[in-house]
């Protein structure tokens, strides 16, 4: 079942999944394409048999380094599962395998009127099946929801390399919502082989609004007095002053260069209620001080402003050859704080930080730009990173809101959790993998079982991980 | 008592209990598996602890009415999505057992508005699952593990909950046309319910918007849907595109009250005669669905079928509670623990 086609173990192979796109590096034993559910289930059966760890790895997007491959563990690559198997647009509800790219979901079901409602940055080449992994998030998430709640069934294959339905296409499951555990749970409760998903129909109003202010505070407040005045937009999102520029270098989309921050808000569903909500996030944002209020006459317009923000991360390149992108969450209350604390650790390490994020969910993603070259300055990098976690976390907040724990923030875990929260998910998870076997470095760190002794090594992806 | 104080007070009791029957207010006793005999009953501590609209979300001790909470939401133009079919219903005791209300369609289903939760374990440890924020995905998701287990896993005793603004207006309409072609004509709306002859719809949002869409769906004025009322009662879920085929089988069936929820696949059943509520329960199965006991049948078993995943289930179960001490009775689960590749087994050894 898995012959040459659909396992290679040549140095190259392996060297190309070594890691995501995140910082940590492994190596796999082998590396798999299935592209079949039986496939998946073969491959793990090896690992079982062979004593072997596996992992699951998507398009490799990831940044926590879930699908790092520690261990030498069997490397389960599911770009090959590719088929949209099924859509019911009565029902709005698709069957995918786990390599459907998310946009190209959305692209194969727009002339029905429908979309998927989850749009990580990276959704030209994430899979929905690493979506599922890490519980993806993405801009649209702030009124529609998270991987979670869009997700209905999911065939698995379980780490003992038997297959199971866990949730169903029927409102309500007798027993405990396995499906909703799996989802989020980064590969270590088994692989995904078949999803289904809600699909939304398209709003047939849909307005972007760009408010640029002289200053984060009062762009923070309008964020708070959108959300206070009972306005939740389909997406609400904040660039900080540099990168607002580093965008507007790169793209062009009209952004004002001489912004402290900008706003991108969009709001969408019936015409009434969108031209009301427009009206409202017009009037708070210019009572916080908004400088201009600038509602996309168009299309064009509107794909223009979102450009810019989707260009982030490459208008990054501009400024520095290397970047770190952090997730955390805080209450959206708490965000004028934080931000100011995130620019006052990474000042105090001489590190540019720039940030656009999900404010309207309180999800930030200060992003740390830097020349790997130069020497000494990965500590730094991690230095910072590690600060404005606990910031985060002492404001309130959570270690990640969308990319996950993986191997990055593994060993944060317990800045969160105490001893015995992390015994129940090291509990939950074993349920699934008794023996262990499924992306087993990830998500907990060494030491979330009571009872389980040893020192706790600051990583265990062994040499080169952070190169 | 603080809260704090109370939760460690209910863990203890719990810890040192040979058998735990977890009480909210009564409300859903009957759904699912009957309660234990001869258990220790436990309550979980009430009151807002934190509220702040700002950030929509609010934190309650788990015996908090779902009156109390709404009663403290509304007050600031919010509501949190529990709807539970009774109001005196503790938040807790609506979240053990699971029941998504009917604005589903719009709001989500119940797992969906669970942030954070705190519980108190089989050996009496308080743990805390999930975060206090609208978005999390750092570690397991633990709330949603709680989110219909019936007490089994633990016992709740204080959640962080995700609010939304109050809608601005809300209106029932009703159209004797085909229930999916009304939804089909509808953007969100928060109910489609189907009796058989009309379909009735809860549209909210702003008011023009509502009546536009009123006016296109062909909707008249109506009161709101009542859903269906008697000694037996139950819960039928099917696939959403299976809804209207069950409804037309439950409709030439006598003594039966219904109302299925379109596009949604749960239909609402009621009857004065257990034989009918059985009946029903048999015409959900053959169409790949299982019917819930929510009320009465003291004959019928609480879930009428064998749980997915029965191996699965019975390992989590055991990993949380390995006496089986918690609500005891009210989730079938298999006694002993299956070994693994006990559910489903492959052929021989690939070559790779």
């Amino acid at each position: 079942m898995l012959g040459h086609a659909r396992a290679r173990a040549e140095p190259l192979e392996l060297s190309l999944y070594a890691g995501d796109a995140g910082h940590e590096r492994g190596q796999a034993a082998v590396v798999c394409f299935p592209a079949r559910g039986e496939h998946v289930a073969a491959a793990v059966d090896v690992a079982v048999r062979h004593d072997r760890s596996f992992v699951a790895r998507g398009s490799g997007t990831g940044l926590a380094g879930g699908a790092t491959p520690v261990g030498r563990p069997v490397l389960i690559v599911t770009t090959r599962l590719n088929r949209i198997i099924e859509v019911d647009v009565d029902a709005r509800i698709a069957w995918v395998e786990p390599g459907v790219l998310n946009l190209d979901l959305s692209r194969a079901i727009r002339h029905l009127g429908l979309h998927y409602a989850p749009d990580p940055s990276s959704q030209a080449a994430c899979t929905i099946g690493g979506n599922v992994a890490t519980n993806a998030g993405g801009p649209h998430c702030l009124a529609s929801g998270v991987t979670a709640t869009h997700v209905l069934a999911v065939d698995v294959v379980l780490p003992d390399a038997t297959m199971a339905r866990l949730g169903g296409l029927e409102p309500d499951q007798p027993g405990y919502d396995l499906r909703g555990c799996f989802v989020g749970s980064e590969g270590t409760m088994g692989i995904a082989t078949r999803i289904a998903v809600r699909l939304t129909p398209n709003p047939p109003a849909v307005r972007t609004l760009l408010l640029d202010f002289s200053s984060i505070d009062d762009a923070a407040a309008t964020v708070s007095g959108i959300i206070a005045a009972g306005v939740v937009p389909a997406a609400l999102e904040m660039m900080d002053a540099p990168i607002t520029r580093a965008v507007e270098d790169f793209v062009g989309a009209g952004y004002p260069r001489d912004a402290a921050a900008v706003l991108l808000v969009e709001l969408d569903g019936l015409e009434a209620g969108v031209a009301a909500e427009v009206e409202e996030v017009s009037r708070v944002g210019r009572a916080s001080g908004a400088r201009t209020v600038r509602i996309a006459a168009d299309d064009a317009e509107r794909e223009l402003l979102w450009k810019g923000r989707k260009s982030a991360f490459g208008a990054i390149a501009r400024i520095a050859p290397d970047y770190y992108l952090h997730d955390a969450v805080v209450p959206r209350t708490r965000l004028v704080d934080v931000l100011r604390r995130v620019g006052a650790v990474c000042a105090e390490q001489r590190l540019t930080v720039l940030n656009v994020f999900h404010a309207g969910d309180g999800n930030l993603h200060p992003l740390i730009a830097f020349d790997a070259r130069e020497p000494g300055i990965w500590a730094r990098v991690r230095e910072a990173g590690d600060e404005i976690l606990r910031a985060c976390v002492e404001a309130g907040g959570v270690l990640s809101g969308e990319h996950g724990i993986g191997l990055e923030k593994r060993d944060a875990m317990s800045l969160v959790f105490g001893p015995d929260d992390l015994d129940a998910q090291a509990r939950l998870r074993d349920a699934f993998d008794p023996a262990g076997r499924a992306n087993p470095d990830k998500v907990l760190p060494r030491g979330s079982r009571c009872g389980e002794l040893g020192p706790v090594p600051p990583s265990s992806a062994g040499e080169g991980m952070w190169i | 008592m603080d809260l704090i104080r109370a939760e460690e007070e209910v863990a203890r009791v719990v810890g040192a209990a040979v058998r735990v029957d977890p009480v909210g207010a009564g409300t859903h006793r009957e759904v699912g598996g009957r309660p234990p005999q001869e258990a220790t009953v436990v309550r979980a501590p009430v009151g807002v602890v934190a509220y702040d609209a700002a950030d929509l979300t609010i934190t309650v001790g788990a015996g908090t009415t779902v009156a109390e909470l709404t009663e403290v939401l509304v007050s600031a133009g919010q509501e949190c999505a529990l709807d539970p079919r009774d109001p005196t219903a503790t938040v807790g005791g609506t979240i053990a057992s699971g029941l998504s209300g009917p604005r589903r369609p719009r709001v989500g289903p119940l797992r969906d508005q669970v942030l954070e939760v705190r519980f108190a374990t089989a050996d009496g440890r308080l743990v805390r699952g999930g975060g206090p924020t609208v978005k999390n995905v750092t570690g397991y998701d633990i709330p949603r593990l709680l989110v219909g287990s019936l007490g089994t896993i633990g016992v709740l005793t204080r959640v962080i909950l995700r609010c939304r603004p109050l809608p601005a207006s809300v209106w029932w309409g009703v159209s004797a046309d085909a229930p999916g072609a009304v939804r089909a004509r509808c953007l969100r709306p928060a109910t489609v319910a189907w009796d058989g002859a009309l379909t009735w719809v809860r549209l909210e949002g702003h008011r023009a918007d509502v009546e536009a869409e009123a006016t296109g769906a062909g909707l008249e004025p109506a009161g709101a849907c009542s859903w269906p009322v008697g000694e037996h009662r139950g819960r039928a879920s099917v696939a959403p595109g299976r809804v209207v085929d069950l409804g037309r089988a439950l409709e030439a069936m006598s003594g039966l009250r219904w109302v299925a929820e379109i596009g949604v696949g749960t239909v609402h059943v009621a009857t004065d005669s257990e034989a009918a509520l059985g009946a029903a329960r048999a015409e959900t199965e053959r169409r790949g669905g299982w019917l819930l006991r929510e009320a009465g049948a003291p004959g019928l078993d609480g879930f009428g079928i064998d749980l997915p995943n029965g191996a699965l289930l019975a390992r989590v179960k055991a990993a949380f509670d390995p006496t089986g001490k918690l609500a005891p009775g009210r989730l079938p689960l298999a006694k002993s623990v299956p070994p693994l590749h006990g559910e489903v087994t492959l052929g021989g050894v690939p070559a790779l």
